[in-house]
């Protein structure tokens, strides 16, 4: 067998590289933009599932401040805060991380709830997810002051939140981490709308 | 070359499905069988990733050295891989979102280096065209058994969010074959997808071995 030089062959490894690396760089460049949209506007589609559209006017997506491990979007009207939304992760669930967003009122109601990502078991945790259950639904509308008393907890702890059959940590965890941002939010709202 | 062609698809469609016999590409294949719709998104993309993969690697192999083929041949799939992970994340976000992790491990289906190695880069053009749409529509057929299989069993639903593939209007195509069905969990889990793969290769066995037997029989009279 012919042995080839490493010259060669290093020459053309070379040149498919730069041949391959150039086309996806030109594909890269020609979806930037439109996967940039698809981005922002998931983004949007998700922070809108926790507030009313009408109840603020401003660049809801880009009002955004980084506290701890939250991280914040402040709605505005004319100027005025009106509510924060908080997206943060939980460790506590069956399998791996909960990712949530908690819409708080300036008020200090709950305008609403929202997993994003999860991997608990499906058919038994996942009702955590509004396609799967109405569930989460259930934080809208009760306040942050409420969140010291026993009762906000599962069932199964001794509070008023639904439990799943045969899954109890899952809506434990979001119990809990909702409580967290909460409470985050009251202790610490002036750095909030800063 | 009539003959060829017909070997090229019977041996991906069925006699070496990259699936069933050679049992290639068996991550991605068992992870996002739960559902019919992620059976056809992977399907598609991994058939794309195929005939690509075969046509390039093809069209260049006498400039391919034996001693660095398979460092090109990972070379050109994942760019492939890659540009297809781009135009989906660009046009079908909400199936890219589904469908996740397993659209970059389709670089790792050893299937489509395979083709390259063992096809594409000892045949012309149009035969390895052909013979990265036969293993894929193969390679598909095989998903789309395990999805409809999984979801029956799982989920008692079939097609559901046929959107991600099909748009808004695809809705409401989820056919609910069972009310008040609450589903088999194990059907939807990891495990429920080596059974369900081991009951089809059973299957595809079964039917083999009968039609050989029907072939022989015919012969002797």
């Amino acid at each position: 067998m012919k042995l080839t030089s490493p010259v060669s062959a290093a020459l053309r490894v070379g040149l498919f590289s730069f041949v391959i690396v150039g086309l996806v760089t030109l594909v890269f460049h020609a979806t930037k933009d439109k996967i940039a949209a698809n981005e922002h506007q998931a983004l949007l589609d998700n922070l809108q599932s926790v507030i009313s559209q009408d109840s603020y006017d401003n660049d809801l997506a880009n009002d955004v401040i980084q506290l701890q491990s939250y991280t914040i979007y402040r709605a505005r009207n004319s100027g005025i805060p009106i509510a924060a939304i908080l997206a943060s992760t939980t460790v506590h669930g069956y399998n791996g991380n909960i990712d949530l967003l908690t819409g708080i009122a300036i008020t200090g109601k709950i305008t609403g709830v929202r997993v994003l990502k999860h991997k608990e078991t499906p058919g038994l945790g996942d009702k955590i997810e509004l396609k799967k259950s109405t569930w989460i639904l259930d934080f809208k509308h009760k306040s942050i002051n409420d969140m010291y008393a026993k009762h906000w907890a599962v069932k199964r702890d001794g509070g008023s939140f639904d439990q799943f059959t045969g899954a109890t940590i899952t809506p434990r965890a979001i119990v809990n981490e909702v409580r967290n941002a909460g409470i985050f939010f009251q202790q610490n709202q002036s750095a909030i709308f800063q | 070359m009539t003959h060829d062609t017909q070997a090229i698809i019977r041996n991906g469609l069925w006699q070496n499905n990259q699936a069933l016999v050679a049992l290639l590409g068996l991550c991605p294949l068992l992870a996002v069988s739960n559902t019919v719709i992620n059976s056809l998104g992977l399907g598609i993309a991994t058939t794309l990733t195929l005939v690509l993969s075969n046509g390039l690697v093809s069209s260049v192999r006498r400039y391919i050295l034996p001693e660095i083929r398979l460092p090109l041949f990972v070379l050109m799939i994942a760019g492939i891989v890659t540009i297809i992970e781009l135009l989906m994340n660009a046009w079908f976000y909400e199936l890219y979102k589904t469908l996740g992790i397993f659209i970059p491990l389709i670089v790792t289906n050893c299937a489509i280096i395979g083709r390259a190695e063992v096809f594409a880069s000892k045949n012309r053009i149009l035969p390895s065209l052909l013979d990265g749409l036969a293993m894929g529509v193969g390679f598909s057929f095989a998903l789309l058994l395990l999805g409809a299989f999984r979801e029956v069993l799982g989920a008692g639903t079939l097609l559901s969010q046929a959107e991600l593939l099909f748009g808004e209007g695809a809705k409401n195509w989820q056919i609910n074959l069972l009310d008040d069905y609450s589903g088999m969990l194990l059907a939807l889990l990891p495990p429920g997808a080596f059974i369900a793969l081991g009951l089809l290769i059973a299957a595809k066995n079964a039917f083999a071995i009968k039609s050989k037997n029907a072939r022989n029989a015919h012969e002797i009279t």
